[in-house]
């Protein structure tokens, strides 16, 4: 397995590109094609912008407001942001960071470990281990949910562990793929060299290889918190019993639909609550989640 | 004492990962399998074993087939303009530009938001009476009236369809553009300069070196697509509800619709649904070369 390399990886690719002489009027030609390249990205990012603008702007209508055909209200109140929490929505949020709280915190425990001995070991089922872990990556609850529904209402766990065992039951390949890259591209002999020192096993794990594999555990773990936060079907199918309290965000959100009318000033209120700090998250690791997502198939 | 030690090891360092994914991922397979022959009554209760009754059940389903296609369609189609769309996008953000990291920052949006949100505010935005589409449309002079049956967008299957396909685009091509902006970038520059000397021009040098060297970026992000939006519930749960009647439903949705009823038939949907991931599960193992990556 190759290495996957934590460092900017734009850098590299502006420098590889040949450099031409500097004539004036090619590089008029080109200030006139980066202006394009600019303006139509600019563009694309405003249109990819556009629903999330709309969901702060209804999120802000005053009542007497919502239903009105314009695109910008005359007024703007923070009123829904306020009023939600008379919903219930603190709970709500309160069971979302437990159960993406406790997936990521569970997925840690357990990919880490493992990631780390098959990129260390060559044991026998090593190979199938990883088949196994790249196999499960492609499923998804929803291909199964009939199973799960079925096998936790018998098992008759609290819904907020069973919740955290199946989203870090179902993040977990994603950790182990891009911890065992990393754990891999980190060599055994810095290692062994720390050993010399004086260090013992476990001592070189965490002092030399754990800080050099900080950028992949990063990214595995944020990665799990958001999807686990952002999770919908198998929260929808297993907190239906649930206090509408303790149910998490996206059931919660999804409540604010009833049956003849729907709430559409908490809706979008509660949702930017949700997402907010999630996409700061995303953010910070935007440029490593591919090669996690493709099981390093893509770098 | 070693070889006790040899063979703990692994159990230990490896064996925790093993046991949350079959608890998690496995057993509900088992599961799965066992309820689509099992007769099971509206509370969950087992009234035994009943063959591939649920399997006929579902065949003779009225809306079976008109399900069954427009999963192919819904699936193929947005896969599809996905990948079309992400080439472009991400030969765009492979430019250097001022604020580039910005722009991408506005890509990633949808990947991050939940997907149910997005859809709610698509439902939103494709309200008859006041939805900023239909706004937009009404000041173009394109629309006539609010309230009027062609400003229901999602009261109509067909546009409801073609509006969620829509959703779904808008929702992969994060993913899409950024597995291509990174197979892009492993595509060495001195290749282009190679080519440069020999007159290549943009399309030609596009055509020949880059889709080239694209193509296992684009064979794994498309594989990646087909599973997310083949098993895309969230979209269609929140803009029509699979309906009118099952109208605008996938094998996804009505699955969970026919859960409602009779989960040895929606069972019998999940299996089908399984056996179709586990085919495209097969090519993803062929196409990654995972042998190599193992070792």
């Amino acid at each position: 397995m190759t290495a996957v390399t934590a460092s900017p990886r734009t850098a590299a690719r502006e420098t590889g590109r040949p450099e031409l002489p500097p004539r004036s009027r090619r590089s008029r030609s080109r200030t006139v094609k980066t202006t394009i390249v600019a303006i139509i990205a600019y563009l694309v990012a405003i249109v990819f912008v556009l629903p999330y603008a709309e969901m702060f702007i209804v999120a802000g209508r005053t009542p007497a407001e919502l239903l009105d055909q314009n695109l910008l209200p005359k007024s703007f109140t923070f009123s829904n942001f306020a009023s939600i929490w008379a919903t219930g929505f603190g709970g709500n949020l309160q069971t979302s960071l437990l159960v993406a709280g406790g997936a990521t915190v569970l997925v840690f425990l357990v990919a880490l470990p493992a990631a780390y001995y098959s990129a260390r070991r060559r044991f026998r089922g090593r190979t199938l281990f990883l088949l196994l872990v790249l196999a499960t990556q492609m499923f998804q609850p929803a291909a199964m949910l009939v199973g799960l529904q079925r096998e936790f209402i018998d098992l008759g766990l609290p819904t907020i562990v069973s919740l955290i065992l199946i989203n870090a039951g179902f993040n977990l390949a994603f950790s182990v793929w891009i911890l065992n890259a990393f754990f891999s591209s980190i060599p055994v002999e810095l290692e062994e060299a720390a050993m010399v020192d004086g260090l013992s096993r476990f001592g070189a794990l965490m002092r030399i290889t754990i800080p050099l594999a900080m950028p992949g555990i990063v990214t595995a773990l944020i990665f799990t918190f958001i999807s686990a936060w952002n999770e919908f079907l198998v929260a929808l199918t297993l907190s239906l019993a649930s206090d509408p309290d303790q149910r998490p965000l996206t059931v919660a959100i999804n409540g604010y639909i009833g049956q003849y009318s729907v709430d559409w000033g908490h809706l979008f209120a509660g949702s930017l609550i949700a997402t907010v700090p999630v996409i700061i998250l995303f953010a910070l690791i935007e440029g490593r989640v591919v090669s996690g997502l493709t099981a390093g198939a893509i770098k | 004492m070693k070889s006790l030690r040899q063979t703990a090891a692994p159990v230990l360092w490896v064996g925790p990962a093993v046991a949350l994914i079959a608890v998690v991922v496995l057993w509900p397979v088992v599961v799965m399998l066992e309820s689509s022959i099992q007769h099971i009554g509206g509370e969950g209760f087992v009234a035994g074993y009943n063959g591939v009754a649920n399997y006929l059940k579902l065949f003779a389903e009225p809306a079976f087939l008109g399900v069954l296609g427009r999963t192919v369609l819904w699936t193929v189609g947005v896969v599809a303009v996905t990948m079309l769309l992400s080439l472009g996008l991400a030969q765009l953000f492979d430019q250097a530009f001022p604020l580039r990291r910005v722009a991408r920052w506005a890509l990633i949006l949808p990947w991050a938001c939940s997907v149910m949100m997005t859809a709610l505010i698509f439902r939103w935005m494709l309200d008859p009476h006041s939805g900023a589409i239909n706004v937009v449309l009404h000041d173009l002079g394109l629309l006539d009236r609010f309230d009027s049956p062609e400003a229901s967008w999602l009261g109509n299957p067909a546009t409801a369809f073609v509006w969620m396909m829509v959703v779904a685009v808008f929702v992969s091509l994060p993913f899409s553009t950024y597995a291509l902006l990174a197979g892009l970038q492993s595509i060495p520059g001195d290749i282009y300069e190679a080519a440069a000397l020999d007159g290549a021009n943009g399309w030609r040098r596009y055509a020949t070196i880059t889709l080239p060297l694209l193509r296992p970026a684009i064979l794994v992000a498309t594989l990646i697509n087909v599973i997310n939006v083949f098993n895309s519930f969230p979209i269609i749960w929140e803009m029509t509800g699979g309906g009118p009647g099952y109208a605008t439903s996938t094998t996804t949705t009505f699955m969970v619709a026919l859960k409602q009823g009779d989960v040895g038939e929606s069972a019998a949907m999940s299996v089908i649904n399984f056996a179709l991931v586990i085919v495209i599960v097969l090519i993803y193992l062929r196409v990654t070369r995972w042998k190599e990556q193992v070792d």
